[in-house]
């Protein structure tokens, strides 16, 4: 589905990323977990096309989709991002939900059945016509994810998209993830919560100081750490 | 002060009666700033966003230069307009010199730098997320540049209605470009100017009521525009 190959990301002249590579099956969930700063949203960006990689190349079904702009927009299309502190647009609920449909020029019932339907989804059934800047933060990030969601993308990126919501809100977001998992949606989302990466992911990676120092399982991450780095990490964030 | 007590109450009267002159000079005012403004910010508001969007070699240079014309004296404008308007100027032949359409011509220009710094300033006010957040979505490039104007529409509003305030309250240019001619471009600055002058207090009351009426309106819906309507 999406590669990064040996990606580089440099900001005001330290090395965010040094030569990070992963690579993302159809219907996989990967969990990108790591210290603060250890480069897991400026991984998500690269993957989302939003920025380019200062080295290495980002893959989207075999093609390299780091250059050539209209192969990144090909591919942008077929993906979507959910940020750490999500912005909603100044309008209502539905409206920002149904964002993606309209720019991609689905018809008005259309758009407003899937709108619907993603908010039921999200357990905000009922907020359609609400502005969306009376929202919580919790809501605001369900929103997102609804939004997100409602364009039935192949790969979804999520940067500590359940990190402001309630444990229950954040189980039935999990469950969501789970189930579009199982129907064949790709999932990158990076985490500081060890035990979600251990319970919703197929595979989990560990970046320390912008390098990938560990890929695998998650029994092999939580229970065979291949280095001290590792093991330090994992042990230390986990009830474990 | 009785002076001005009566004037004011004179003045009310004209307005409640609806004074064919005060009808007459305000409708015109309001003709030829709402022109003007239209005009500029279908001017002005596309190359706000060209420069916003853009970046090219000087353009920190450019934005000053827009910023430091937002303060342009009417008069100067009034000066380049009337050279290029009179007779034996580049635009003599087209006769707009003390007509409606050359007040027009002159406060367009007097007004375009502050819609556009202001266009400008709405457009640097969102923020790059917006921009992050359509791209993500699949914006196309031209999708995200319609996402960033539309959030920003409340302050490129308040930079149109503020382009129109200085048209509507600007002299300089109405009394050199239109010439304060009666019944055809008597607008209410010139026309305030020339009843104090002659003094006809009322009316000029009257006139400049209405002038403050019209700015206070107008700072309100910019309030509003900004959110800030109780503020």
């Amino acid at each position: 589905m999406i590669e990064a190959r040996g990606v580089w990301a440099r900001r005001g002249g330290t090395d965010i990323l040094k030569g990070v590579s992963l690579e993302v099956d159809e219907g996989e969930i990967l969990a990108v977990i790591g210290p603060t700063g250890s480069g897991k949203t400026t991984l998500l960006r690269l993957l989302n096309l939003l920025d380019h990689p200062d080295g290495g190349k980002v893959l989207f079904d075999g093609t390299d989709v780091s250059k050539d702009e209209r192969s990144r927009f090909s591919a942008r299309r077929r993906m979507a991002m959910v940020f750490q502190k999500p912005t909603i647009f100044n309008l209502t609920v539905e409206k920002n939900v149904s964002y993606g449909l309209r720019i991609r020029g689905v018809s008005g019932q259309a758009r407003r059945d899937r709108s619907r339907a993603a908010l039921r989804d999200v357990g905000l059934s009922g907020y359609e016509n609400r502005r969306a800047f009376s929202l919580s933060g919790g809501e605001a990030q369900r929103v997102a994810l609804a939004r997100a969601l409602v364009t039935e993308p192949e790969l979804l990126l999520l940067d500590e998209a359940t990190a402001n919501l309630d444990p229950r809100t954040a189980e039935t977001i999990e469950d969501l993830i789970r189930r579009a998992g199982g129907d064949g949606l790709s999932v990158v989302m990076a985490t500081h919560d060890l035990d979600q990466a251990r319970r919703l992911s197929d595979s989990v990676a560990v970046l320390v100081g912008g390098e990938m120092v560990q890929m695998g399982s998650p029994d092999d991450i939580f229970e065979r750490p291949e280095s001290d780095v590792v093991a330090r990490f994992v042990r230390a964030r986990s009830g474990w | 002060m009785d002076e001005i007590a009566a004037g004011l109450v004179r003045a009310a009267e004209m307005i409640l009666a609806l004074d064919p002159t005060v009808v007459e000079i305000t409708t015109k005012s309001l003709a030829i700033a709402l022109t003007s403004t239209a005009i500029a910010a279908i001017l002005t508001v596309p190359i706000g966003g060209l420069i916003h969007f853009h970046n090219f070699r000087g353009k920190r240079v450019v934005v000053n230069l827009i910023q430091t014309l937002y303060s342009l004296p009417t008069v100067t404008v009034g000066l380049v307009v009337f050279l290029l308007l009179s007779r034996s100027g580049p635009l003599g032949s087209f006769g707009l010199l003390f007509t409606p359409w050359g007040m027009v011509i002159g406060q367009t220009i007097l007004i375009m730098p502050i819609i556009t710094g202001l266009t400008i300033a709405a457009l640097s006010g969102v923020g790059p997320a917006v921009r992050d957040t359509a791209v993500s979505l699949g914006a196309s490039k031209f999708q995200a540049i319609f996402t960033i104007m539309a959030e920003a529409r409340a302050a490129m509003l308040a930079a149109v209605l503020l382009g129109f305030g200085r048209a509507l309250s600007e002299v300089g240019v109405a009394m050199m470009i239109g010439g304060n001619i009666r019944g055809y471009t008597r607008v209410l600055t010139t026309a305030i100017a020339l009843e104090t002058s002659r003094g006809d207090v009322e009316l000029s009351m009257a006139l400049g009521i209405i002038l403050i009426s019209i700015s206070l309106i107008v700072n309100l819906l910019v309030n509003r525009a900004q959110g800030n309507w109780w503020s």
